[in-house]
């Protein structure tokens, strides 16, 4: 009796269910992205807001990295993402293997004020197949306890007279040498030029031969705020997310220089065959519009990929913390920042990393 | 064990004379074949049934060990990124830059391309975009020479927008197209079947004119990386030698209940995770870490001098010794446990002094641990990446930490597998000089 009144129960829960999806023409949006508090900055920020308009139902789905999943989907010809949310990296190299569906971006919707939206992202925010939705930055942070005088500029990182201490730097070539060429001089419009010459990388190594032996390794993201907090360096490249976090939500006493940080974006993609192509398309218009990506910032610290969003930010979640200053995509922390040049690092990674590695290893 | 001194006899062969009383005639069984058949097809029944029991395993290793190697050691020097197209959805195989391929077979390395070379690049570029594979065919050309990718890519988006003559139209669009480097590249990625890959690995590359010459110095990494390793290795497997023989020697003379608790201490550890011993290590041995406090509140150090043991070759030594340490102590307890002290003994009593005893007594019966011991080490310590990536710093990156970063971060899957087949190589070399040099049925591993 019980059981058969729960298969009741679930057959009519099933039949509504159906009939609710029904109701908007069978249309929903799964999602794929990196889970954790980012995927929660994203289902707050964008999910639910969309659901709550067009009644579209969004399901979001974790992954480690959602373009293997989508990679793996595609190939085998069963998709089930209708959005994936992905590196830089990625977002180029799927494209180019033919893997992802083309966005146009006349479906993006102008800025509040009417600027459109090819003018409102930031530059090479909108791809052939992807529009980004934040902006992530590799930046240079330090232990604010180690310093009387607070460094505020890139040169300050390879001056170990005035701020002495070991030196944190990610093992690979990317962002190290263009941390280099902008310390010591070149501005960031300029970096990638330079950085084509072969005076211009050699350039890069004589600047980074001048804090070698000072030079502490780190590999994984969460490696810089620990080494800036045990005292191990007294400065150090890092992703901004984890300083602020490191900051804000556990207190440590570090603090960011936004002088010469590289920015990075995280794009929303949509594969080749998603089941839901048109809401996917509505879903991406929707999440990328500026309240959308000022809202994400209340969750996590990364920027939105729109100028006009920036003006919109508000508090961080804690209820106390002014998100807008905290932004890679703030205004002031602009000033002399680069962006991440693909299309560079495609072409040249492979040298540039065996050169990295030889002067490593000499 | 028995102490009747029968001979053993199988039950299931009744053996008879035969009937006719004929002593030198031949043997059967009580059903009448003659022995030697029957003998050798109950043997083969038994081969047959040892072989379905181990038919399993041997599935299992070819299926998840031999086949998977092989075909990472196939790409070491097969890459069709310049050559064959699998699309990815279908599994539809074409042929790509075919017309070029003909150029090239037609003319001899050195020719200057003439504008049929660059109408045949134009009809493999249409291809390509076609296909949406201008990407991976010019990443093919990419590892041999730096910034052609992008020369592709761009070349599929503006194909169509040329008209001839097409040098002169490809040399518009980027110069870079004239180039005799990307030729000689393109004209080595147009065989599948290369070696550009293993000259790669050895800080070797091809000229213009095809001569094999040494990359620019300030290139050249994996040579001296591969010699780094070797020497590493050689290094932490006499540390963990020289720490464990004692340690052995205690653990199979104490009496069992002292060893067994004393054994604890030494597997303990092997049972911990080795991102934990690793981190441990760091705990330990960084420039703020427990080991620089307690010189420095000793006073034995100042402040400011403190040692650098951390993210250098010091750290990467004495992190893998460590984690190593199990691999020899355990070989070298097996063949310790069962020597009998009393050799020692009388060897004293017929008067060597102690140190004879040890040298021509007790070391030679320890030989085939020491032996099993130092392989294990050796090769996996040729082989560790996990403990050098972390607190190995700039000096203490060991040749696994490139393959690491050619397969997962550059993705040169093919230069990844060409390092590894000569790591195998060398180790495989080793393995043969062991044999010669000590034998390898004189190995005892436990």
């Amino acid at each position: 009796m019980k059981i058969k009144s729960i298969l009741m129960a679930s057959a009519l829960a099933g039949v509504a269910g159906a009939a609710l999806a029904e109701s908007h023409g069978g249309q929903e949006v799964v999602m794929m992205s990196w889970g954790g508090a980012y995927g929660k900055s994203q289902e707050e920020a964008y999910n639910k807001p969309f659901t709550a308009e067009t009644g579209i139902p969004v399901t979001m789905v974790d992954a480690d990295n959602p373009a293997t999943p989508l990679k793996a989907q595609v190939e085998a010809g069963n998709v089930s993402i209708d959005v994936a949310d992905v590196e830089f990296s990625d977002a180029v190299r799927l494209c180019d293997e033919g893997l992802l569906e083309e966005i146009d971006p006349s479906i993006l919707p102008p800025a509040p004020d009417g600027t459109p939206a090819a003018e409102d992202f930031i530059d090479g925010a909108i791809q052939d197949c992807a529009v980004a939705n934040i902006v992530w930055s590799t930046v240079m942070a330090y232990n604010a306890d180690a310093f009387t005088t607070a460094p505020d500029s890139i040169d300050d990182f390879f001056n170990l007279d005035e701020f002495p201490g070991k030196r944190g730097l990610r093992k690979t070539a990317k962002a190290t040498l263009e941390m280099a060429l902008m310390a010591d001089g070149v501005p960031a419009g300029e970096v990638y030029d330079v950085l084509e010459t072969e005076e211009g990388i050699d350039r890069a190594f004589a600047k980074l031969d001048t804090i070698k032996d000072s030079i502490v390794w780190w590999e994984a993201g969460a490696q810089p705020p620990q080494l800036l907090a045990d005292g191990e360096v007294t400065m150090s490249t890092a992703y901004n997310g984890r300083i602020f976090n490191a900051a804000v939500a556990e207190g440590q006493p570090l603090e960011i220089v936004w002088d010469g940080q590289i920015l990075d974006f995280d794009l929303f993609v949509i594969p080749k065959g998603a089941p839901h192509k048109d809401a996917a398309m509505q879903y991406i218009a929707f999440a990328t519009d500026t309240q959308r990506l000022a809202d994400q910032a209340k969750w996590i610290s990364y920027g939105p990929a729109r100028k006009s969003s920036g003006a919109l930010v508000g508090l961080y979640q804690d209820g106390k913390t002014e998100m807008a200053p905290h932004m890679p995509t703030a205004a002031a922390n602009l000033e002399n920042a680069l962006v991440n040049n693909f299309e560079f690092w495609v072409d040249m990674d492979a040298e540039l990393n065996e050169r990295f590695n030889a002067w490593l290893a000499q | 064990m028995s102490d009747r001194n029968e001979i053993p006899v199988d039950p299931h062969v009744a053996v008879v004379a035969t009937a006719t009383g004929v002593i030198d005639g031949d043997l059967t069984t009580a059903d009448g074949r003659p022995l030697k058949k029957a003998l050798q097809s109950a043997n083969a029944v038994r081969r047959r049934r040892a072989f379905y029991l181990v038919a399993p395993l041997l599935v299992f290793i070819l299926v998840t060990f031999i086949f998977p190697i092989g075909q990472m050691l196939h790409r070491s020097f097969y890459n069709e990124g310049f050559t064959v197209h699998e699309d990815v959805t279908t599994g539809v195989r074409t042929p790509i830059m075919t017309d070029l391929t003909a150029w090239f077979e037609a003319h001899p390395r050195g020719t200057e391309p003439d504008e049929a070379a660059f109408v045949a690049l134009r009809n493999g570029i249409a291809q390509l975009d076609e296909l949406k594979a201008a990407g991976s065919a010019g990443t093919r050309i990419n590892y041999i020479r730096s910034g052609s990718r992008s020369m592709f890519t761009k070349a599929g988006r503006k194909w169509d927008k040329m008209e001839p003559p097409y040098k002169e139209a490809f040399l518009e669009l980027d110069e870079e197209w004239g180039d005799p480097e990307l030729w000689s590249a393109m004209r080595s990625a147009s065989h599948s079947y290369t070696l550009d890959f293993y000259l790669a690995a050895v800080d070797l590359a091809r000229d213009v004119e095809g001569q094999v010459v040494a990359v620019d110095v300030k290139r050249q990494v994996y040579v001296k990386l591969f010699i780094r390793t070797l020497i590493l290795s050689v290094l932490i497997t006499f540390l963990t030698f020289i720490l464990a023989y004692p340690i052995a020697h205690l653990l199979a003379t104490l009496p069992l209940r002292y060893s067994n608790l004393l054994m604890i201490f030494v597997l303990l550890p092997f049972w911990t995770s080795l991102l934990v011993r690793t981190t441990s290590w760091m705990v330990l041995l960084q420039s703020q870490g427990v080991v620089n406090d307690a010189l420095v509140a000793t006073g034995l150090l100042s402040d400011e001098n403190r040692l650098q043991m951390m993210y250098n070759q010091i750290g990467t030594v004495v992190a893998m010794t460590h984690i190593l340490l199990p691999f020899m102590v355990l070989p070298l307890y097996s063949v310790m446990r069962p020597i009998d002290p009393s050799y020692v003994r009388a060897a004293r009593s017929l008067g060597a002094t102690s140190w004879t005893a040890f040298r021509r007594i007790y070391f030679p019966q320890t030989v085939p641990g020491i032996g099993a011991g130092a392989l294990l080490v050796f090769i996996l310590a040729v082989g560790y990446y996990i403990t050098p990536a972390l607190v190995g710093g700039a000096d203490g990156q060991l040749i696994s930490n490139l393959i690491a970063f050619h397969m997962q971060k550059s993705l040169n899957w093919s230069l990844a597998a060409a390092l590894a087949s000569i790591l195998l190589a060398g180790v495989l070399v080793l393995y043969w000089l062991y044999d010669k040099l000590v034998g390898i049925d004189n190995l005892k591993l436990g």
